[in-house]
C-alpha cells in the first residue's frame, strides 16, 4: 500500500546495513549508500569479508519483493544497493555449484522458500544437480513464455506473461466477438472473446505473443467458452500476477511448428495438424490424451497460487494512541514477507519446459508427461517440509516482527 | 475434508436446502399493478400486473401468485361468481381462467384454460380485440365486448364460443332508433353490466355513448339509452331500476330502465366539479345504505385545468363529500359490503392506485384509511439500505410494537376487511426484524416473521437536522370550504426533502436496544429506544478523517446543519449521539458494539471509533492513498472523468445531429454532394462505434486506484491479536484496496468506563496480494465458529467462543475466501472464487444452518451473493464450496445490490423499487404462503339465479383446495425461472 512511502522515510540513512551469507556463516557491514563503488571492489570485499579469497562466486540478493536476484555487474549492483531498505540481504554461492534456477522472478515465487532454505540452510545436503542450463539469468527476468507446446494443437498458444513485479502494464484489452467453429452439427457461429487492442508498450505487446482479434480461449486453465465479457475479464484481473491465456491467434503464420520426427520424443505431439484447426477437434484431442482440458500441463493448478504473498504489516508494541499520532504514523515497522502456502521442493523440470522468450531461444523441451505426477508427488509429501521449513526460516530471522 | 466429515453425523440430512427455486414469498407492493379485481364470496382481492403476474391476497398470510407465460400486461380481472375460478384478460387480447385448486389439505393457484377470440376469416383484429367483459353470474358465460363493437359470449370454463347467441353489432345497430345521431358508429363496446336483479338483461354501453339493455333470451334489445357524450363507465343500480353512466366530459347521468320507452330521457344529469372542463369520471358506483341515502363514489372528472393532474376519488353521502387525493395513479377501485351476502351496507373503500393499496374505513366517521397487513409500500420513499436482525427478544419485541401503536393512531380500529381463505401456515419460529433505510431520512421496522411483511414501527431522523422543509406543512387539510373538497390518502411520497438524509448504513443490538444509523452525508447517528418521549439536544461530534493530508479537496455536498435547540423525540428511538465525518462523504461500513459502547464507521476517506458512552472518538485513520491525492482532486476525480466522458460523446451525438439538420436545412440549396458527404460522415461515425465494440482493459490492481481507501467492512472482536495467550476486544477494517487494519483496544474495568479512555492501537495491517476489495472479515474460535455477536452469551443464546483453540481470520475479498492464523498472521487456506469463475462477491453473511430434522444439529456457513446473481454456501471453518444457485438475474443489478441475509440461511432483495423477495437456504426455516380457499357455499344469494345444472348444489361444496408455493407447484416453478434469462 504505502510501501513507497516507507522506503523512502528509510532511505534517510546514508548507510546499507549488509548481511551477507556463505553457506552456514554470515558477516553484516556496512556500505555508504552514496558511493556503493563498482562491483568488482564489492566482490573483492566479499570475498575478504568471508576470508575466501580465491573462491569463485555467484552473488545475489533478496529484493524487496522477496525474490534472489543476482549481483555479477555494476548496474545490478547498484540497484541492489539502492533499493536496499534498509537490509540488504547477500547469498553467496560457490559458482561451480551454484543453482541458477533458484534466479529469477517467476522461479523464486513458485519455490523461494525452498531455494531461499537451500541456500540458507542446507547448502551441502545432496541436492539435485541443476538440470542444463537454458540460459544463465544474470541481468534478466522472463517477462512471457509459450507454454504447453506438445500438447496443444498447433493453432493454438497458450502465454504466459510474467506481472509479477514488473512496473510494466499487462497492457491489452478483450471485447466480445464471434467465431465460426466445427462442431458435430457442422459450421457454427458461436460467441467469443477477442483480444481488442493493444497498449503500446505494455508487458502484451512487448512479448510479441498476443496481438489484436486473436481469440482467446482460456484463462489460467479455465474455459471462457459461456462466460461475459465481464467474467473473463475479472478472471484476468483476478489472476494478473501470473496470467496464463491460451489464444488461438489470428495470425496463423507463426504457429510454433513442430517436428514430426522430434515430436514423437514427447509422445504426444506427432499429432496431424489439419483436425487442430476447430475448436471441436482441440477438445476431441485432449480428450484422447485422458486428461481434462483445463490442465495446463506445465503448470499445474497448484503452480498458479503464486499470488498469495500478502503484505503482513505487524505495529510495534510501544506504538502511541493513534489519537496522538494520526494518519502517518511512521512507527518502525518493516514488511515481513510471509512463508507463502505454496512451498514445495524444487522441481526443475517444471520449470525447465518453459522458454524464455528472452533468451532468444526456441528450444521446445519434453518431459511434458512427467511433470504432472511430478507435482502430484511434491505436494503430498511437501507438507512436512514445510512446517520444517517455516520453522527454521521464523529461527533464522527472516521473519522479522517488531 | 475429513475433518467435517467426521463432525457430521452419518445419514444426515443437509441443512442446507438443496431445491430449486429458493424462493418463498414475495413482500410489499407489485411493481406496476395494471388490474384489479375482488370477489365478495371468496373475499379474495386479485391484482394484475403490467409483468404478467396475477396475485390474490385474502386474510393476512393468505396469499396466492401465478405468472401470465405471455410477458403481457394483465388488463382486466374477473372472478367468476360464487365460484373459486377467475379470468384474465392480458393486453395481447388472451384470456386466461385460473383456479384455486385443493392439494394435500392447502389451495393452490393454476391457470387452467386459455382462449383467444377469433372472428370471421378476413376481419380485422378490431373486431376480435376484447375491451369489456362481464362474467355472468350464472358462473358460466363470459360476455366479451369488443372494439368492432360486437359482443361474443362464451362459455366457461370450457371457453366454448356460443356463436348462435353472440351479439352482433349489425344487430343492434338496426334496432337503433334512426334519429340516434345519425346512425353513426357506435364505437366500441365500453361497459357490460347485468342488471342485478334479472341476469337475463345486460346493458351494452358503447364508446359512442348509445347504451343498450339486451336480453340474453330473447335475443333482442330491450331498451336503448341514447347518451350522447363519450362513454367511461355504467352501473347498474342494485334494485335494477336505474342505470348510471359516466362520461369523458367529467358528467354522470343516471336514466330510468323501464319499459320499452326508447325515447327515455335521462333522469338527472350532472357536472360534479363543472362549470370549467372537466376530465372523465372513468368509473362510478351508486350503493344503497339500509337507512338513509346511497353511497355514490366515482373516480376522476376533476376540473381540468386547476386539478388535471389530481388522482382523485370523491365519495358522495348525504351531506359529507369528500375527493380523496391520492399521490399516484389510481389503477381501479371497489367498495366492500357488509352482510352475509356481502349486499349489506357499504363498510369499505378499496382503492388500488400505481404505488400502494389503500383502505378506507366508510363506517367511521371521518373515514379513516385501514392500516393494509400487507401490500404496504416499501417504498413510501425509496429504499436506501436493509438490516436484518432474527430472533428478536420478546421485550424489544414489545416495545417497538408499543413505539409503533402510538404512531398510528390515526388509522382506523376496524379489521382488515378481506378476510377470504385460511392462513395455515404455522407460526412463525421466532421474531424477526427488518429495517429498511430510506431516501428520506427514515428507518421502517417491518415485522418479517411471517409471510406478510407488517409495519411496526417508523423512525425519522430528519428532526436532529434544520432541512428546506417545513415541519409544520402539514398537505393533509386544506383549508376550510376548499372546492372539491381534498383530503390527502396513502403514504407513497417518493419526494425527499434533502437527499443527504438518506440512510445508507444500520446497525441493531436486539439485546440491549441500541441502534446506530449513518447517512448520506456522512452522519453517524446513536440511538436508545425510550419508552417515553423526550426533548433533548443531540450534540454533534465533527471527525475529520482527512487527518491533515494535504493537497485534497472535498467537492460534494456539505455536511447536514444540526439543530441546536433541545428536539421533541416521540417514544421510540431517540438519538442522543451525533458523529458527522468530515468530508461528509456517505458512510460506506457501520458497526456497533453494545457491550463496549463503541461505534465503527468508514467512509471513502476512513474509518473511526466512537465511545457512545464517553461522547468522543477513540480512533481516526486516514485511508486515503497517498499516490491518489497525488492528483490534487479528491476521490471525486473519476466521477468527474466519467462526467466529462459523458458530456463529451453527448457533445459529439449532439454536433453529429445539428450538423445533420443542418443539412436538411439547406438540403434545397445545397448541391447534393454537401449531403452526400454529410451521409458520408455519419457513416464513418457509425463504423467507427461499430469498430469500437465494448471492451474491458486487463490490469492488475495497482495502490494507485482509486477508491482503494474505501472502507468496505468493519468488524469487532474478542480474539487473539498479540499474543496466543491474551485475548484482546480488537476492530478490524477492510478497505477497496484490499487492506485490513487491525486495532486492539484497551477498554477500562466496568467499573471506570465512564472515566476512564478507551484507547486503540494499531496492531496487524495486511495488504492482500490481489487488492481485491475487501468485503467481509470474521473471526472463527477454536471451534472454526464464527464469534457470537456482542451480548449473545451473555444472554444465555449463544454458547461461548472457544478461547482455548487458536483463533482464526476470515478475510472475504471480492475474489477470494482466505483464512489466516492468529495471532500470527500467516495465511491457512483459501477458496478462489474470481480467478476461477469470473464472479465476484457482492453480498456476504455468516448464517446458522440447523438441521429440520435433529434439532440439536447445525453448522454455520458463509451465504454469498456474486455479481453474477448466484448465491454460494461456503462451509466454515473450511471454505469449501457448498452449493450454489442461480438466485436473482445477473443483469438485475439493483436486486444484487439490494440483497440482505438473516442470520440463518434467508435471504431478501428487491424486485422492484417495491418488492422484496424473500427466499431461503436454510431447511429449518422456510416462510412461505400455505394456505386455503374454500369455495363459497353456493346457497345462492339471489332467489333470481337458476339452479345449478349438476349435484353441485349439496350445502357442503367444500372443495379444499391448496398451493404450495415453494416445491411443487409448476406456477410457482414457472414464476421464477421465467424470471431469469
Amino acid at each position: 500500500m504505502n510501501k513507497n512511502h516507507r522506503v523512502q522515510s528509510s532511505r534517510s540513512l546514508s548507510a546499507v546495513e549488509v548481511k551477507s551469507k556463505f553457506g552456514a556463516e554470515f558477516r553484516r557491514f556496512s556500505l555508504d549508500r552514496s558511493k556503493p563503488g563498482r562491483f568488482d571492489e564489492f566482490y573483492g570485499l566479499l570475498q575478504h569479508v568471508h576470508r575466501i579469497p580465491n573462491v569463485e562466486l555467484l552473488v545475489g540478493y533478496a529484493d524487496v519483493h522477496g525474490d534472489l536476484l543476482p549481483i555479477n555487474n555494476d548496474d545490478n549492483y547498484h540497484k541492489a544497493i539502492s533499493t536496499a531498505s534498509p537490509l540488504l540481504r547477500l547469498f553467496l554461492q560457490r559458482k561451480e555449484e551454484a543453482d541458477y534456477t533458484a534466479f529469477g522472478t517467476d522461479s523464486l515465487t513458485r519455490k523461494k522458500n525452498t531455494v531461499l532454505s537451500a541456500v540458507l540452510l542446507r547448502p551441502d545436503t545432496n541436492r539435485k544437480k541443476p538440470p542444463v542450463i537454458i540460459s544463465l539469468p544474470r541481468d534478466f527476468r522472463p517477462v512471457s513464455s509459450i507454454i504447453d507446446v506438445d500438447i496443444l494443437p498447433e493453432t493454438h498458444r497458450r502465454v504466459r506473461l510474467y506481472k509479477h513485479g514488473q512496473e510494466k502494464p499487462l497492457g491489452f484489452y478483450i471485447r466480445d466477438g464471434s467465431s465460426v467453429r466445427v462442431t458435430a452439427q457442422g459450421l457454427e457461429k458461436l460467441p467469443g472473446i477477442f483480444i481488442s487492442r493493444m497498449v503500446p508498450g505494455g508487458l502484451a505487446e512487448s512479448t510479441g505473443l498476443l496481438a489484436v482479434n486473436d481469440e482467446v480461449l482460456e484463462v489460467n486453465g479455465i474455459e471462457v467458452a459461456g462466460k461475459s465479457l465481464d467474467q473473463v475479464t475479472d478472471m484476468m484481473i483476478a489472476n494478473s500476477h501470473n496470467l496464463i491465456i491460451t489464444v488461438k491467434p489470428a495470425n496463423q503464420r507463426n504457429n510454433v511448428v513442430r517436428s514430426g520426427g522430434g515430436g514423437a520424443a514427447s509422445g504426444s505431439s506427432g499429432r496431424s495438424s489439419d483436425s487442430g484447426a476447430s475448436y471441436y477437434g482441440y477438445s476431441s484431442q485432449a480428450a484422447a490424451a485422458s486428461m481434462p482440458t483445463h490442465i495446463i500441463q506445465n503448470f499445474p493448478v497448484d503452480e498458479l497460487e503464486s499470488d498469495d504473498e500478502d503484505l503482513v504489516i505487524e505495529a510495534g508494541g510501544e506504538a502511541e494512541p493513534i489519537r496522538r499520532a494520526p494518519s502517518n504514523y511512521s512507527m518502525p515497522s518493516l514488511p515481513r514477507y510471509e512463508p507463502h502456502l505454496n512451498l514445495r521442493t524444487a522441481t526443475t523440470s517444471v520449470s525447465a519446459s518453459a522458454l524464455s522468450i528472452n533468451a532468444n531461444g526456441t528450444l521446445p523441451t519434453s518431459g511434458s508427461s512427467g511433470s504432472l505426477s511430478n507435482t502430484n508427488a511434491t505436494s503430498t509429501t511437501s507438507s512436512p517440509d514445510r512446517a520444517m521449513e517455516r520453522r527454521s526460516l521464523e529461527e533464522d530471522g527472516t521473519v522479522i516482527t517488531l | 475434508d475429513s475433518g467435517e466429515r467426521v463432525r457430521k453425523p452419518p445419514c444426515h440430512p443437509s441443512p442446507v436446502c438443496l431445491l430449486f427455486p429458493p424462493q418463498t414469498v414475495e413482500h410489499g407492493f407489485p411493481h406496476q399493478p395494471s388490474a384489479l379485481g375482488y370477489s365478495p364470496s371468496l373475499q379474495l382481492l386479485a391484482i394484475g400486473t403490467r409483468s404478467g403476474a396475477i396475485k390474490l391476497y385474502g386474510a393476512p398470510g393468505v396469499e396466492f401468485m401465478g405468472l401470465h407465460d405471455e410477458n403481457a400486461a394483465v388488463t382486466q380481472v374477473h372472478f367468476m361468481p360464487h365460484q373459486v375460478e377467475l379470468v384474465t384478460l392480458l393486453d395481447d387480447n388472451s384470456l386466461h381462467m385460473w383456479t384455486l385448486r385443493g392439494h394435500k389439505g392447502l389451495s393452490e393457484l393454476l391457470e387452467i384454460g386459455r382462449f383467444t377470440l377469433t372472428g370471421p376469416p378476413g376481419a380485422p383484429p378490431s373486431v376480435t380485440r376484447v375491451t369489456a367483459v362481464l362474467a355472468h353470474t350464472s358462473g358460466e358465460l363470459l360476455l366479451l365486448g369488443t372494439e368492432g363493437g360486437h359482443v361474443f359470449i362464451v362459455e366457461v370454463p370450457g371457453f366454448r364460443e356460443l356463436e348462435e347467441r353472440n351479439i352482433s353489432l349489425d344487430q343492434v345497430a338496426a334496432s337503433v332508433p334512426d334519429d340516434y345521431i345519425g346512425r353513426r358508429n357506435l364505437e366500441h363496446v365500453e361497459a357490460l353490466q347485468e342488471n342485478p336483479i334479472n341476469p337475463n338483461q345486460v346493458v351494452i354501453g358503447y364508446g359512442r355513448g348509445l347504451m343498450v339493455i339486451w336480453d340474453l333470451e330473447k335475443r333482442c334489445a330491450i331498451q336503448h339509452i341514447p347518451a350522447t357524450q363519450q362513454l367511461e363507465s355504467v352501473w347498474w343500480t342494485e334494485d335494477g331500476s336505474y342505470i348510471l353512466s359516466s362520461h369523458s366530459d367529467g358528467s354522470y347521468c343516471r336514466w330510468m330502465v323501464g319499459g320499452e320507452d326508447v325515447n327515455d330521457e335521462e333522469e338527472k344529469s350532472d357536472i360534479p366539479y363543472g362549470h370549467f372542463p372537466c376530465k372523465a369520471i372513468s368509473k362510478i358506483i351508486q350503493l344503497p345504505t339500509e337507512e338513509g341515502p346511497p353511497f355514490l363514489l366515482f373516480s376522476g372528472g376533476m376540473p381540468r385545468a386547476s386539478y388535471g393532474d389530481r388522482h382523485c376519488i370523491t365519495v358522495i353521502h348525504s351531506k359529507t363529500h369528500v375527493a380523496l387525493d391520492f399521490t399516484s395513479r389510481i389503477i381501479d377501485f371497489f367498495v366492500i359490503r357488509d352482510g352475509l351476502q356481502h349486499t349489506g351496507d357499504p363498510s369499505a373503500l378499496v382503492v388500488l392506485v400505481e404505488e400502494e393499496l389503500v383502505v378506507i374505513d366508510l363506517q367511521t366517521d371521518c373515514w379513516p384509511v385501514i392500516q393494509t397487513p400487507y401490500l404496504v409500500p416499501l417504498h413510501s420513499s425509496a429504499i436506501t439500505c436493509s438490516h436484518h436482525v432474527s430472533a428478536i427478544p420478546l421485550k424489544l419485541w414489545e416495545r417497538v410494537i408499543a413505539a409503533g401503536e402510538l404512531q398510528n393512531t390515526h388509522y382506523s380500529k376496524k379489521p382488515w376487511p378481506i378476510t377470504g381463505g385460511q392462513n395455515l401456515a404455522p407460526d412463525p419460529p421466532q421474531r424477526d426484524l427488518l429495517l429498511t433505510g430510506h431516501e428520506d431520512g427514515t428507518v421502517h421496522f417491518w415485522d418479517a416473521s411471517g409471510v406478510c411483511l407488517y409495519p411496526l414501527y417508523k423512525l425519522s431522523t430528519a428532526g436532529v437536522f434544520h432541512t428546506d422543509a417545513d415541519p409544520n406543512d402539514n398537505m393533509n387539510q386544506g383549508a376550510e370550504g376548499e372546492w372539491p373538497p381534498f383530503r390527502k390518502v396513502g403514504c407513497f411520497d417518493p419526494y425527499s426533502d434533502d437527499p443527504r438524509l438518506g440512510i445508507q448504513k444500520i446497525h441493531l443490538c436486539k439485546y440491549s436496544g441500541y441502534l446506530t444509523v449513518a447517512g448520506t452525508a456522512g452522519q453517524i447517528l446513536v440511538l436508545e429506544l425510550n419508552d417515553e418521549a423526550a426533548e433533548q439536544t443531540v450534540e454533534a461530534k465533527v471527525v475529520d478523517l482527512l487527518q491533515g493530508q494535504e493537497g485534497f479537496r472535498w467537492k460534494g455536498h456539505t455536511r447536514l446543519d444540526v439543530r441546536e435547540e433541545p428536539v421533541l423525540f416521540p417514544p421510540g428511538f431517540q438519538p442522543f449521539a451525533l458523529v458527522q465525518c468530515q468530508p461528509p462523504a456517505v458512510v460506506t461500513a457501520l458497526t456497533l458494539h453494545s457491550e463496549w459502547k463503541l461505534v465503527a464507521f468508514g467512509t471513502s476517506h476512513g474509518f473511526g471509533l466512537y465511545d457512545y458512552q464517553q461522547k468522543n472518538t477513540v480512533l481516526i485513520k486516514c485511508t486515503l492513498n497517498p499516490s491518489d491525492q497525488l492528483a490534487m482532486e479528491g476521490p471525486l476525480s473519476r466521477v468527474k472523468s466519467i462526467k466529462k466522458s459523458l458530456r463529451q460523446s453527448f457533445r459529439r451525438i449532439r454536433r453529429s445531429r445539428v450538423s445533420l439538420r443542418k443539412h436538411h436545412v439547406n438540403n434545397t440549396a445545397k448541391v447534393v454532394s454537401g449531403l452526400q458527404e454529410a451521409n458520408a460522415r455519419l457513416e464513418a461515425e457509425l463504423a467507427e462505434m461499430e469498430l469500437a465494440p465494448v471492451q474491458r482493459k486487463i490490469e492488475a490492481r495497482s495502490s494507485d486506484d482509486s477508491f482503494t481507501g474505501l472502507v468496505r467492512t468493519l468488524y469487532f472482536a474478542d480474539t487473539f491479536l498479540s499474543d496466543s495467550s491474551h485475548n484482546t476486544p480488537s476492530l478490524w477494517a477492510g478497505t477497496n484496496g484490499g487492506c485490513v487494519f487491525a486495532y486492539m483496544l484497551r477498554l477500562p474495568p466496568v467499573e471506570h468506563r465512564a472515566d476512564e479512555p478507551v484507547t486503540a492501537q494499531p496492531a496487524k495491517e495486511i495488504q492482500l496480494m490481489h487488492r481485491a476489495p475487501v468485503v467481509g472479515i470474521v473471526v472463527l474460535d477454536g471451534h472454526g465458529a464464527p464469534l457470537p455477536e456482542p451480548l449473545e452469551v451473555a444472554h444465555d443464546l449463544a454458547r461461548s467462543p472457544d478461547m482455548q483453540g487458536s483463533h482464526q481470520l476470515l478475510v472475504i475479498s471480492e475474489e477470494q475466501f482466505k483464512v489466516f492464523t492468529l495471532p500470527k498472521v500467516s495465511a491457512k487456506m483459501k477458496l478462489k472464487l474470481t480467478a476461477v469463475d469470473g464472479s465476484r462477491v457482492r453480498r456476504v453473511g455468516v448464517a446458522w444452518f440447523c438441521s429440520s430434522r435433529t434439532e440439536d444439529y447445525g453448522e454455520s456457513g458463509l451465504v454469498v451473493l456474486t455479481n453474477q446473481g448466484d448465491v454460494h454456501v461456503v462451509s466454515l471453518p473450511h471454505v469449501k464450496m457448498q452449493v450454489q444457485y442461480p438466485c436473482i438475474r445477473r443483469e438485475d443489478v439493483s436486486g444484487i445490490a439490494s440483497c440482505v441475509f438473516t442470520k440463518h440461511g434467508q435471504g431478501f432483495y428487491l424486485i422492484s423499487p417495491s418488492e422484496f423477495e424473500r427466499f431461503s437456504l436454510s431447511t429449518c426455516y422456510l416462510v412461505e404462503p400455505r394456505c386455503l380457499v374454500e369455495a363459497p357455499l353456493h346457497s345462492g344469494s339471489s332467489s333470481q339465479r337458476r339452479s345449478q345444472p349438476d349435484g353441485a348444489s349439496s350445502t357442503h361444496r367444500y372443495t379444499q383446495l391448496e398451493y404450495v408455493s415453494n416445491c411443487d407447484t409448476s406456477t410457482r416453478f414457472f414464476f421464477s425461472r421465467s424470471r431469469r434469462p
